[in-house]
């Protein structure tokens, strides 16, 4: 028996389809090769489920009810999402962190970016240089920021000792609530050396021949960064954007920290919480507020409505970043 | 989407919820057996204590495992609450858990999270009468026992007896009025205005200087009778802002930030009292045995702390609080885990031992009685007095813990800073937000 293809949902089959004489897998071979294809994606697809699919959904749905880690869940309709509304502590908190969003990641993608440009032009000991830089992001995030509020200890600190000697009288740093967040942004900038590693190689990429090429047609300096580096590491740059908005979202260690040393130790209650957002709630963070909601006060419905604030705002965020960015690095081409 | 994905999707979501739902914490508590079992096995048992009290704790607990030589008690040191929820919420958590916090019992009760202990204390004829009336109350929560007094807390008045003396003070201030007087006669100032050292730091959050601590001066409730925030309402708390906001403005607010930026953690041998930088104080009672320890040359006084000038008759009374411990929900031994917390809060020889080692306030009217040595210690017997004043208060119980101070100390950080200026928005904002998080936890 002879089988006649015709018709364009055939040919298209055809064309598509395993070669010719070869004919449509049997079953059991389908099925032997999808069983591998799992077998091989298995793992990765049990962690996304477990670890990401799962606690999306259970935040989702603890979001509408009242639950302590204690009880099982009691439905409570829109109550969580209806006290959002009329949080107080919530828009505070958010407009903490926005601002760290909008003066703490673009101050780690321009340090570590001029870092490594620096160190690129550097001819001796360049190695040294890069390791050096690195380090600090080496350093565990809490050892970090205790070290950064005894450096900056007003009075007693070494920064406004030395400042001292030169006649200038040093801020309050993590006592202060103007100068508080600054200094925050000042240890994240200790620690760009993981971002600007990945510049240093970057920027190694970019082929010489491009700045030559703009060398013998006038370009100046910043013209040929504008106009041959800035494209070149554009998807680095993408990267350190989406990466660092997404990670000062969910800032909490270093401004925990920063809070409970600096306050003194103001007691109200076990644990660590008691002291967030030191001095005047200006370290007070979302995700700090998030912690707090939840495993403090034990509203872990209302926490979980946060949470699911927070992953659609950074959805959302990183949509935006590609959309834009893409719409940048093509007006530079 | 073709409609088998969107088919495969929303069964993955079905599951997904499912799992969620049946992942869960379960209703399963432990209940009393119907007679006391002679206690054996192991027994996790998590504190907060650390350091020398935590040696302390372990030198009773090694009585408790000779009288009962079947039990072995494991110990944890140096936990915390958040801690603790979380792994009895996970399933893991002890057999029984202290905490520095009676502000939690309101949480510990009502979740369930520890157990209720009435089954157990009516079995074992618990005489709790023998408890005081504030104790019994700050370890309960809605008619819930869930937890018994492990030692408590009194809070008073610290002077540094040497400088008050210089200064002609023969006597620790009285009112709200003597103690802004004498802090201004006892604070320094360098050339520039900074200072140099102060009569009494009344910066909110810096050491014990807080609402609750303060609460006693002028008998500032945090409830209404039907349970809502009464911090907005009650005029006592404005008297008692616009004392400390007066007194912070004479120093200058950045002043006194600066000054306190600078000074040693309180946990630690460089607090500021005990490194004479500080002349006055409210602090618990423990300071006693801290300053003994880690500054032997300090001439010291303790007293009740000042109240206000309106309310001379509360002389005496001051901020009472405690530890407390109780029986895990997901206790794997709790019969033993309740006679241990049966012998370290009940049993008179026990109380007494630990009060007497760690310096804390003992609980029960015969341990009182039974702690002779610090009866003797005078500047000890002053918090037990504090402690048996009936007018002394105690942050009563609520089911979000801390979120009742801490709301209100987030507005007290810019009230006395200055950046918030009108008083009673600040406040209708903190029983707003008081009063929703309480009704959001049932």
């Amino acid at each position: 028996m002879s089988t006649v293809v015709t018709g364009t949902k055939g040919a298209d089959r055809a064309a598509v389809g395993p070669p010719s004489g070869a004919g449509r897998p049997r079953p059991a071979a389908r099925l032997r090769h999808r069983l591998t294809v799992l077998a091989f994606i298995g793992p990765a697809l049990a962690g996304l489920v477990i670890f990401f699919v799962y606690p999306l959904i259970a935040a989702v749905w603890f979001s509408f009810n009242r639950v302590d880690l204690i009880n099982p869940p009691q439905w409570v309709g829109l109550a969580n999402w209806r006290f959002l509304l009329h949080d107080l502590n919530v828009r505070h908190a958010a407009a903490n962190t926005l601002w760290f969003i909008a003066v703490m990641v673009p101050a780690r993608i321009i340090g570590a970016m001029v870092t490594a440009m620096l160190l690129n032009r550097v001819k001796r000991g360049r190695g040294v240089f890069r390791t050096l830089f690195y380090l600090p992001a080496l350093a565990p995030p809490v050892v970090a920021t205790l070290a950064f509020v005894s450096l900056l200890k007003p009075g007693t600190g070494p920064v406004n000792t030395l400042l001292a000697k030169v006649g200038i009288e040093g801020p309050l740093w993590f006592s202060s609530p103007d100068w508080a967040k600054p200094a925050l942004v000042l240890l994240a900038l200790w620690g760009i050396g993981d971002l600007m590693i990945i510049f240093v190689a970057a920027l190694l990429d970019v082929p010489a021949e491009l700045y030559e090429a703009a060398s013998l047609d006038g370009a100046g300096p910043w013209q040929r960064f504008r106009n041959v580096t800035l494209p070149s590491i554009s998807p680095v740059v993408l990267f350190a954007a989406v990466t660092g908005v997404i990670a000062t979202l969910q800032y909490f260690t270093q401004a925990a920290v920063a809070a409970s040393v600096a306050s003194g130790d103001a007691v109200t209650g076990g644990g660590i919480s008691g002291t967030f957002g030191y001095p005047e709630g200006s370290t007070f963070t979302y995700p700090l507020w998030l912690y707090t909601v939840g495993f403090r006060n034990g509203l872990l419905g209302y926490s979980s409505v946060l949470a699911v604030v927070l992953f659609v705002v950074a959805i959302s965020v990183t949509l935006v970043l590609l959309r834009r960015f893409n719409a940048f690095v093509g007006g530079v081409r | 989407m073709p409609p088998r994905m969107f088919r495969r999707i929303v069964v993955l979501i079905i599951a997904a919820a499912l799992v969620t739902a049946g992942c869960t914490p379960g209703t399963g508590s432990p209940t009393a057996a119907a007679t006391a079992p002679e206690p054996t096995g192991t027994v996790e048992f998590w504190h907060q204590f650390t350091d020398r009290e935590s040696r302390e704790i372990a030198s009773v607990v090694k009585d408790f495992e000779a009288k009962y030589p079947k039990v072995k008690v494991n110990i944890t040191d140096g936990q915390d609450d958040d801690k603790t929820l979380q792994a009895i919420g996970a399933g893991n958590g002890p057999d029984l858990a202290q905490s520095f916090s009676t502000d939690r019992v309101g949480k510990f009760c009502s979740s369930g999270a520890w157990v209720d202990l009435k089954t157990y204390i009516e079995r074992d004829k618990v005489d709790l009468n023998k408890i005081p009336p504030t104790v019994r109350s700050y370890t309960e929560f809605r008619g819930k026992r869930c937890s018994m007094p492990f030692l408590a807390d009194a809070y008073g008045f610290y002077y540094n007896s040497t400088m008050l003396t210089a200064a002609g003070y023969s006597a620790p201030p009285k009112t709200l009025s003597e103690l802004t007087a004498m802090t201004k006669a006892l604070t320094k100032r360098r050339a520039d205005g900074t200072i140099e050292r102060a009569g009494f730091l009344p910066q909110f959050g810096f050491y014990e200087f807080s609402p609750a601590h303060m609460a006693p001066a002028t008998g500032a409730s945090w409830f209404t009778t039907d349970g809502k925030s009464a911090i907005g309402s009650d005029p006592a708390w404005k008297e008692i802002m616009q004392w400390q906001k007066e007194l912070v403005d004479w120093y200058g607010y950045k002043n006194l930030a600066k000054f306190t930026a600078s000074l040693g953690d309180e946990w630690s041998a460089d607090h500021a009292f005990h490194k004479g930088q500080v002349a006055m104080m409210i602090d618990g009672e423990w300071r006693v045995a801290f300053i003994r320890d880690q500054a032997k040359d300090l001439e010291f006084g303790t007293a009740p702390m000042p109240v206000a000038d309106s309310k001379a008759g509360r002389y005496g009374a001051g901020y009472v609080t405690g530890n407390i411990i109780g029986v895990s929900r997901t206790a794997k031994n709790p019969e033993a885990a309740w006679a241990l917390i049966r012998y370290l809060t009940t049993d008179t020889a026990a109380v007494a031992k630990l009060a007497n080692a760690i310096k804390n306030v003992p609980t029960t009217t015969d341990a009182l009685a039974a702690a002779t040595e610090l009866r003797a210690d005078p500047q000890f017997k002053v918090f037990l007095d504090i402690f048996d004043n009936p007018q002394s208060t105690t942050m009563p119980a609520s089911a979000v813990g801390t979120a009742v101070e801490e709301t209100f100390s987030q507005f007290l950080a810019t009230w006395q800073s200055g950046s918030a200026t009108d008083m009673n928005a600040g406040l209708s904002d903190v029983d707003k937000q008081v009063d929703q998080l309480i009704q959001l936890a049932g």
